[in-house]
Parts: structure tokens; sequence; C-alpha cells
């Protein structure tokens, strides 16, 4: 299937979500040629994406070919300059109430005063004006009860439990981590778009979050579109992948993409994939950050993947 | 600053001593004004100090130097110079130094400089005056024995007004101070809501410092709120102490300056400092202990906790 990766969008539509039962008629992420520019530069253009109901998709590509920027343009946060987006179904933006979005890290500061569950309880009414009543009966008590049951809920499901009432700054870089994806998780969006989420953390740790995600993929039934600069904690889990480069994009199985041949194709210089003995890949001879990219990349960058702070 | 001819002695009966403090209805007005500001400081310093921008709000306590001294030049009441000052401080710092794209560093830097530039202008305000600024000191170090009731109902109205802006920002407020980017992909306004909030904290900074001067702003807004944080994460609990340390402060401070000879402003700080120093050392203590016993806590964890 998808062979070539240009025609790939529409067939992933139309196919049902692998594991995940067949109600696939409106997808989670459909990008349709679509070109982002910022500042006179294009990030990348005629951009094809399909993430299906309920699949688990990595978003590949070195520092720099635009991973954030198109999650951000799925947020409806940068405007697309050519082409559509539609996310669950609405226009990009329309439809963030359903989205759990893990920014780039991005840890927080260790005198950041605040516990856990509170990061965790952000993500359910932080955008809610106004005080909630401290009341124990009544509609607005059943409302504060439920809402605690969904914020324990997310804290259970990433397995927070013992360390979510500790501050947040105290905490290691897995267990924030791990709290911040019960913070996108808390809603129970149809859709996560996880920015890094195994950055800046040890092998381990990224082992454990990669398996963590499959899992909320599969019992929660969301589709996951998450950004990873190496594939190889996802491999066990990933439905598919897309691999941003040079300003394009192909999407397909593993298999498909991750091979000499389409990757070559999509830098357009030689490009080697080994594979070790024990299933990891190695990309050989990507260009990591080429000169005359390197200007978009600064832009790019300074146009918001990273708020300082 | 008080008038009795022969202080006034302490003993040990408590109740005589506390109702021979309110017989006076100056010192009445200064409990009252005290407690006013003590809760609206208290509030929103905690999430000033939350938010890191302490040094903002010493900036906005600046402001009230050349609005004093520019609502002289002009002749209109002190404190419109020091609404507007502290109103046009907050925008500058907003729009300056917003919270967004920008390093700690620089913003503090962009921060430096309007306060740099607020104090050169209450110098050329002074010296443009001429004569001696009369109420210099009460700009620098307030007069809360002379609280008016028109000036403790004006306090009342400016506390009522920022204390309820700042329950309605809450949570928004919280949400893009802790986690700028999540809290935008929402939908929040995150841009406008740090701007809001400095207007609020140069209301705040300005309702105060015409009560406790320039100077001791900082021992209001500051010293509780960063009490209360450094004794627990949970917000509401840290909210509550930061109120009830706030009012301890004050009162306890108007109460032994009426027993002495020393101005209340001095104690109200000095017991600040010292609630503050007892809170780090307190949570010094806590920590270690935490930390002794994490290893073995962390682990039979994960049944507790449905409902919190």
């Amino acid at each position: 299937m998808m062979m070539a990766p240009q025609r790939a969008s529409s067939a992933g539509a139309e196919r049902p979500a692998g594991a995940h039962g067949p109600r696939a008629a409106v997808a989670a992420v459909e990008v349709r040629d679509a070109a982002v520019r910022l500042g006179g530069q294009t990030i990348w253009r005629e951009l094809r994406l399909t993430v299906a109901r309920g699949e688990f998709v990595a978003l590949l590509g070195a520092n720099g070919a635009g991973k954030s920027t198109l999650l951000k343009a799925l947020l409806g946060l940068l405007p697309v300059a050519s082409g559509q987006i539609r996310v669950l179904g609405r226009a990009a933006g329309e439809a963030n109430r359903a989205i759990g979005y893990l920014p780039q890290r991005r840890t927080f500061d260790p005198s950041t005063r605040l516990r856990g569950v509170d990061i965790v309880q952000l993500g359910l009414d932080g955008d809610r004006w106004g005080l909630p009543l401290p009341l124990r009966w009544g509609r607005l008590g059943e409302r504060t009860r439920s809402d605690r049951e969904q914020v324990w809920r997310a804290v259970e499901m990433v397995g927070a439990g013992p360390y979510a009432r500790r501050p947040i700054g105290e905490l290691s870089g897995g267990e924030q981590q791990r709290l911040l994806i019960a913070q996108a998780l808390v809603r129970r969006p149809g859709l996560l778009l996880l920015d890094e989420p195994l950055d800046s953390l040890d092998l381990p740790n990224q082992a454990a979050v990669a398996a963590l995600v499959a899992k909320i993929c599969r019992e929660r039934d969301v589709a996951v579109l998450l950004v990873a600069h190496d594939v190889n904690p996802l491999l066990p889990y990933l439905d598919r992948v897309a691999y941003l480069a040079a300003g394009r994009a192909v999407e397909g199985t593993v298999q498909e993409v991750i091979n000499s041949a389409t990757l070559s194709a999509l830098y357009g210089v030689p490009i080697e994939v080994l594979r070790a003995s024990d299933g990891r890949l190695v990309v050989v001879g990507q260009p990591e950050a080429p000169a005359h990219h390197h200007d978009r990349h600064l832009l790019a960058d300074g146009a918001g993947d990273r708020h300082a702070d | 600053m008080r008038t009795e001819p022969t202080g006034p002695t302490i003993g040990w009966d408590v109740v005589r001593d506390v109702s021979q403090v309110l017989e006076y209805h100056f010192m009445v007005n200064a409990l009252l004004a005290g407690g006013v500001v003590a809760v609206m400081a208290g509030l929103v310093g905690w999430m000033m100090v939350l938010r890191r921008e302490t040094f903002a709000g010493h900036t906005l306590a600046m402001m009230a130097f050349p609005g004093a001294s520019g609502a002289a030049l002009l002749g209109v009441p002190a404190a419109w110079g020091y609404f507007a000052f502290c109103g046009a401080g907050a925008l500058a710092i907003g729009r300056f130094a917003g919270a967004e794209r920008r390093s700690w560093s620089e913003r503090s830097a962009n921060t430096g400089a309007v306060q740099a530039l607020a104090l050169a202008m209450g110098f050329l305000f002074v010296s443009l005056y001429g004569g001696v600024l009369g109420d210099l000191e009460s700009v620098l170090f307030g007069n809360l024995l002379g609280v008016s009731d028109t000036q403790l109902l004006g306090l009342t109205g400016v506390a009522a007004a920022a204390v309820v802006a700042l329950a309605a920002l809450a949570r928004p407020l919280l949400f893009a101070s802790v986690d700028s980017d999540a809290a935008a992909a929402r939908g929040l306004p995150v841009q406008a809501l740090s701007i809001s909030f400095l207007a609020l904290l140069g209301l705040a900074v300005a309702a105060t410092s015409q009560i406790t001067g320039v100077m001791l702003v900082f021992a209001l807004l500051v010293a509780p709120a960063a009490s209360a944080q450094a004794l627990t994460a949970r917000p509401l609990p840290s909210l509550g102490i930061t109120v009830a340390l706030g009012l301890l402060v004050v009162w306890l401070g108007l109460g032994i300056s009426y027993y002495s000879v020393y101005p209340a402003g001095f104690f109200i700080t000095v017991i600040s400092f010292a609630v503050y120093l007892l809170a780090r050392l307190f949570a010094v203590a806590l920590a270690r202990r935490s930390r002794e016993r994490a290893p073995a806590a962390s682990r039979p964890g994960p049944r507790r906790g449905v409902i919190s």
C-alpha cells in the first residue's frame, strides 16, 4: 500500500484505522496540499498528511524541517498560505477543544510552586473564567466532584499517582512529561498532538513514555500525531510515519518511508538507512542543518517554535 | 506622628491592650486600611510571585515617585499621579517586556530600563517643582496613621475591584503563567492576560503605596505570598495562608508601634521579613524530611488517590 507517498493521503483516509475499528469516515487530521509561509519563507508546501481516527503516527524529520510548525498549523495558530487543513472534520483552529496539545518542552522551573495535579487540572478548566465555587453539594458540587475524578483518571492513566501531589518543579523530567501528557489527555480529546515528548528523556523513560502513548492511543481510541527526532523508541507501536524534509513530506508505514530509496528521493541526496540486528534503524547521510535552509529555520523558531522562558 | 503627650502602656491584660488601641479613630482606620491593603496586596502578590514578576512589581512601586512629584507639580491630588504612572508603567512593561517570546533576562533588562526612566522623570519633576516636596517622606514610607475616612472608602473600593478582577482572571492567568504555549493553543489571549495582570498589579501597588509608601509596598506584596508558597504547593491553602500572614503582619506591626516610639512601617517590614525567613527555614526542613521519606513513600503509592 502507499508506495507513492504523494498519493497516500486519500488511501489513508479510507483505510479502516488498523486495529481500532472501522469508524474512519472522518479523519482525525487531513492536510491537503498545504503550504505555510513564515516571514516570506516557505516552510513547506504541497504537504499531504492523513491521520485516521485512533491511529498512531510519528512525524519525523531533521531540526527545523517544520514539524512544530505543522502542529501549530493544525491548531490554527499559523495560517496556511494555500491548500486545506481539516482536523476532526472541521477547519484548523475550530476543533481545539477536542485536541490535546503538548507543546515542545520546556521543563518547569524548580521553584514552581504548584502540584502536578494542579497542572493536570489546568488542562481541564484552565480556560474557564472566574473561580470555581468550593461547593460540596448541589449541581456545582457535582461538577467539582466529576472534574476531580476526571483529573485523577488522567493522572492514573499515565501512572503519575504516586507523585501527582508533589510540587511539579521537584519532579524529574520523565515525571513532568507524564503529567503533561495527562494534562493533554484530561479532556478526553479525539486527537493528541505531542511535540517531542521523548526529547530530553533518558532511554528507559523514552521507551516507557512511548509505550504509554501507544497504550493511550489503543485504550482511549485517540489519534496521536507525535513529533520525534528518533523513530527507534516508537518502532514497536507506530501505525505509520510521516517524514518532513526539504519542504516536503512523505507518509506511509515505517518500511515504506524509512528506507534508502524513499529518503534519498525526499532529500535529493544519497541517504542510507541501516537496520541493526535488534531492529533499530539508523539514517546515515541526512543533511542535518543545510546552510541554505538556515535562515528559514531560525525564522521558524523565532516565529513561535519556542516561546522562550 | 502620634499626638498623645504620655505614651500608652502595655500590660498583660490583652483585652485591655487591644481596647486601648481601638480607642482612637485614627488607629481603627489604620487597622482597617492595613487589613484591606494586606488582603489585596497578598492576593495580587501571590500571582506576581508565581509569575516571577517581582521585579515588575518593584518597578511599578517606583512609579509612585514620579507619580507623586508630577501630581505636586500640576497641583492635583497625589493619588491621581500614583494611578496614572502605575498604569502607564504597567503598559510600558507589558509592551516592552511582554512575557512572550523573550527570555527572562531580556525581560528584566527592559523592566529595569522602564524603572530608570521613571525615576529620572520623578527627579525632573522634583527639580521643576523647585521647593521641597513636602510629603516626600510619606511618598517613601506612607502615612498609615493618617488615613481619613474618605481614603479608607476609596481604598476599599479599589481593593474590591482588584480582587474581583483577579478572581475573574484567576484560572486562565494561572494557566498562561505556568504553561503559556498550552494556554495559547486553548485559545487563551496570553499576551492580553499578561498586560491585564500588570495593570492589576499597578493598581494594587498604587493603592498600597499610598498607605505604606513606596519603600514598604514590598513587605505586603512579596513576603506573605512568597512565605505561603514556600510552605505549600496547593493553590487554595497557599492563598489562604498569604492573606492570613498579610493580616498578621500588618496588625501586629501596628499594634506594636502603638506602644513604641518607632514607626509602624518599620515593624511591619521587620515582621514580614521574619515571617519570610521562618517560612524558608521551615520549607528547607520540610524538603529534607520529604527527601528522606521519598524513596519509601513513592513505591507503595498507586493505590491511593482516585479522590484527592
